[in-house]
């Protein structure tokens, strides 16, 4: 199962690390964590996936409808440290080529 | 009326037809070839090329058609009883309804949830009906309607129903099943076990009709269709999804609709950065052009000038492999900071301006079809208008939030389930192939189906499916597909392909007529080279059929698909309308029940097969007359264009039949329902008989 740390670092960024399996069970808790904390004015957000195990195709949908939320919301979201096994999930789909990882959940809105 | 499952054979029978079958296709092919070549090089009458010409390219088109059944043939899958299921998959089962009655969805779902292996059932009422709900309550079953976020959004019908539902729900596997269609309990223990292939993403089982009397006078049943050509397509891992009765991977759905997304973001950011720059530059030069009626003009232009230059950079950038979701992020920034400087800067003379532009948006934001289809020419007319400075930066604001990551104009970002077609399963299986999925093909029916029981249902519901597949075939043509396989291209051409019998089938009327009434002959001669290159054809062309049915039913599917042949040339003129020229498919409303009997037989709907058949018998009178009684034209000419005529008057009779058939009366039998020990009558209602698109095998045939 998958555990979901949230939190807003000093520079109002939202940080969210989902620790574990990230599949079509535990997508919607992270689609529902990313909404809330765009809902309470945190619109740029990191997604830490170092410390995802797995990763399918659901998760990246949640992914994606967090991107779109925060987007419409005039901020952004990133993603961070994903492990070699979750990049395949990215390569997979092509969203390698568009999303592009941050070497860490700070310097994610460093440009 | 019955069917049997999948037959029992051991594998030295099954291989032993395997190679019959191919030693028959090898002499079709050959035969086949060896006739039309004669046919093209020695026997076009070329003074009559008005008719000689589209005769020799119908028969053409005849053999190519058939050449094709052979690929199709040449690896025929039979995969036997599935292997058993694995013990502890999560599994969702899905009822699509967008009108039916209550108490026939909730008779599927009754059914559903007596399915035998765990799973949940859940009906997709996009009716969003307040009975349906309480049904369903009283059921212990699922209700999902559309989410807010469709509102004012494109709805994409059955597959937006499905896209949505996807979100909503977690199991592993889905079994798909329209409102009719009800399920045996042993439906998913019989297709899951196929799975244990991590890479299979879809099982397809038949789809078999119950109020379908053995005559089949509308052609309901595709037994030739659910059998040797499912399993023919299946031994080239290309067994077609056909919307119901199916059971497909959520993963390899849901990175479709990933995958989907991400194609779509790229090729919209790129159309609206292109077109951009076509509406900045113009603006820049009318700009020099005329003196501007506004003080700041020397502002605009420079603003207009850091546009361009943003452009620029974002292409150069996306050229370059910059991460897309970066570059529109800045770009958009940039331009936000510019409108900023602009507006601050008290324009309030362009304010007119911005009316416009609002109106654009609402263009932009909302097209009828996904993002990357959307129409070229919709933007070009946006880049043909006058713009004044300020509404040029709107414009450019206007196409890359239209087109931005976010795609705002849909509903959902991810759309697993294709939404280029009103036969959304044909394009969704298309792409699962694409991504290196694998599909199966389970011939035992698992579900008990309803099929229209009147002429202008079946015929709408037929024009749909052959719509439906023309227009994946202009948007997205399989033959151009590089990452299917040849044989998996040439599977999905050939359904296509076969819709265009439409078109032969007027010369195979006209040939004929215009010879017994003329005496024009489209060959150079009815010569003895003629019959022996011809016949031999015909003859191991048929054999093939009879082999591969193995005891199956066809004629009636023979015979549907020529005489439909008006259908089959509305659905390619109107999906090509619809696809090139921005038309809609225009066609009627499917009749959700079956029409009352006021009397009267629909007669019209069948006028230009009525047509054809006077012309066929007239001008076989007259050529009669004209030979008997005037010695004009040859005995063997005669007779053979009247057997020709006859043959045609045999296929078409299925028509006044189908006119003439007034709805199924159970012949005694009860209808067999699963789960039941007693036959449930037949519901008093007038059967509805609404029907969602499948792809395919038109009248049946190929």
């Amino acid at each position: 199962m998958m555990e979901l740390d949230v939190r807003t670092d000093e520079r109002g960024v939202g940080v969210v690390v989902p620790r574990g399996r990230l599949n079509m069970v535990s997508a919607r808790s992270l689609r529902d964590a990313l909404d809330t904390l765009v809902n309470d004015g945190t619109h740029r957000i990191v997604v830490d996936l170092a410390e995802t195990t797995f990763m399918d195709s659901s998760g990246l949908g949640a992914l994606i409808a967090g991107l779109k939320t925060a987007r419409q919301a005039g901020g952004d979201l990133r993603i961070a440290r994903p492990t070699p096994a979750v990049t395949t999930v990215f390569e997979l789909t092509n969203l390698d080529k568009v999303l592009r990882p941050r070497e860490s959940a700070e310097a994610a809105f460093d440009d | 009326m019955s069917r049997r499952g999948p037959v029992e054979r051991t594998p030295q029978q099954a291989a032993r037809r395997l190679v019959l079958i191919r030693v028959i296709v090898v002499l079709t092919a050959v035969l086949g070839v060896n006739y039309v070549a004669w046919r093209w090089l020695f026997s076009v009458h070329w003074g009559a090329w008005w008719i000689a010409v589209p005769l020799v390219i119908a028969e053409t088109y005849s053999l190519v058609d058939s050449l094709l059944f052979g690929l199709t043939m040449w690896r025929l899958k039979d995969r036997g009883a599935a292997p058993p299921p694995p013990p502890d998959v999560t599994v969702d089962v899905f009822i699509t309804s967008y009108n039916e009655p209550v108490e026939m969805v909730m008779r599927t779902a009754r059914a559903a949830k007596a399915i035998r292996y765990p799973h949940e059932t859940w009906v997709l009422d996009d009716g969003n009906r307040e009975e349906m709900r309480l049904a369903c309550e009283a059921e212990g079953v699922g209700w999902i309607t559309r989410s807010s976020a469709w509102t004012d959004r494109p709805r994409h019908a059955k597959a937006g129903n499905l896209n949505n539902a996807l979100l909503a729900t977690e199991g592993e596997f889905l079994l798909i099943l329209d409102a009719d269609q009800v399920p045996l309990p042993e439906i998913l223990d019989h297709t899951l076990g196929f799975f244990t292939d991590e890479q299979m993403a879809l099982v397809q089982t038949p789809q078999w009709f119950v109020n379908v009397p053995e005559s089949d006078p509308l052609g309901s049943q595709a037994p030739l269709f659910y059998g040797p050509i499912q399993q023919g397509k299946d031994g080239w891992n290309a067994a077609f999804f056909c919307g119901s009765n199916a059971v497909i991977r959520r993963e390899a759905l849901m990175q479709l609709g990933v995958s989907g997304y991400v194609g779509e973001v790229e090729v919209g950011v790129h159309r609206a950065l292109r077109t951009g720059r076509r509406i900045v530059t113009e603006a820049r030069r009318s700009l020099e052009r005329d003196p501007s009626p506004h003080d700041n003009a020397a502002q605009v232009a420079a603003a207009l000038d850091k546009i361009l230059y943003d452009i620029g950079r974002a292409r150069r950038e996306l050229a370059r492999g910059v991460a897309l979701f970066d570059v529109t992020y800045r770009f958009q920034r940039r331009l936000a900071s510019i409108r900023r400087e602009l507006v601050a800067a008290d324009l309030h003379a362009l304010r007119s301006d911005l009316a416009i532009v609002a109106e654009l948006e609402g263009l932009a934001a909302d097209p009828d079809e996904r993002l990357a289809t959307v129409d070229e020419a919709v933007l070009e007319q946006l880049a043909q208008r006058e713009w004044s400075p300020l509404g040029a930066v709107e414009t450019v604001q206007a196409l890359v939030d239209a087109v931005d990551v976010d795609r705002a104009a849909e509903a959902q970002p991810i759309m697993p389930l294709a939404t280029i077609s009103v036969t959304e399963d044909m394009a969704t299986c298309m792409r699962l192939h694409s991504l290196g999925w694998r599909s199966a093909y389970h011939d035992e029916v698992l579900a008990h189906g309803l099929a229209p029981e009147d002429v202008q249902t079946m015929m709408t519901q037929r024009l749909r499916w052959a719509q439906g597949t023309v227009q994946v075939m202009f948007r997205e043509n399989p033959l151009r597909q590089r990452r299917l396989s040849v044989p998996q291209r040439l599977m999905y051409f050939a359904t296509m392909w076969s819709y265009l019998s439409g078109f032969a089938a007027v010369v195979y009327i006209a040939a004929p007529v215009i010879y017994l009434l003329f005496g024009i002959l489209p060959v150079q001669a009815i010569s003895t080279d003629f019959f022996i290159r011809l016949v031999p054809f015909l003859i191991v062309n048929q054999l093939l059929f009879w082999v591969v049915a193995d005891g199956r039913p066809t004629w009636r599917g023979q015979q549907y698909s020529l005489a439909l042949f008006p259908v089959w040339i509305k659905s390619f003129t109107s999906a090509f309308g619809n696809v090139f020229l921005g038309r809609t498919l225009d066609f009627a409303v499917t009749p959700k029940v079956r029409r009352e009997d006021d009397g009267g037989r629909p007669w019209h709907l069948v006028k230009p097969q009525l047509v054809a058949m006077g012309l066929l018998a007239g001008s076989g009178v007259i050529g009669l007359v004209r030979l008997l009684a005037f010695d004009q034209g040859s005995p063997l000419g005669v007779y053979l264009n009247l057997f020709w005529v006859a043959f045609d008057l045999v296929i078409f009779s299925v028509v006044i039949s189908a006119v003439r058939y007034r709805g199924f009366q159970p012949a005694g039998q009860p209808v067999e329902q699963p789960g039941e020990a007693a036959p449930e009558p037949r519901p008093t209602a007038p059967l509805p008989a609404v029907r969602r698109p499948v792809p395919t095998h038109r009248g049946e045939r190929r």
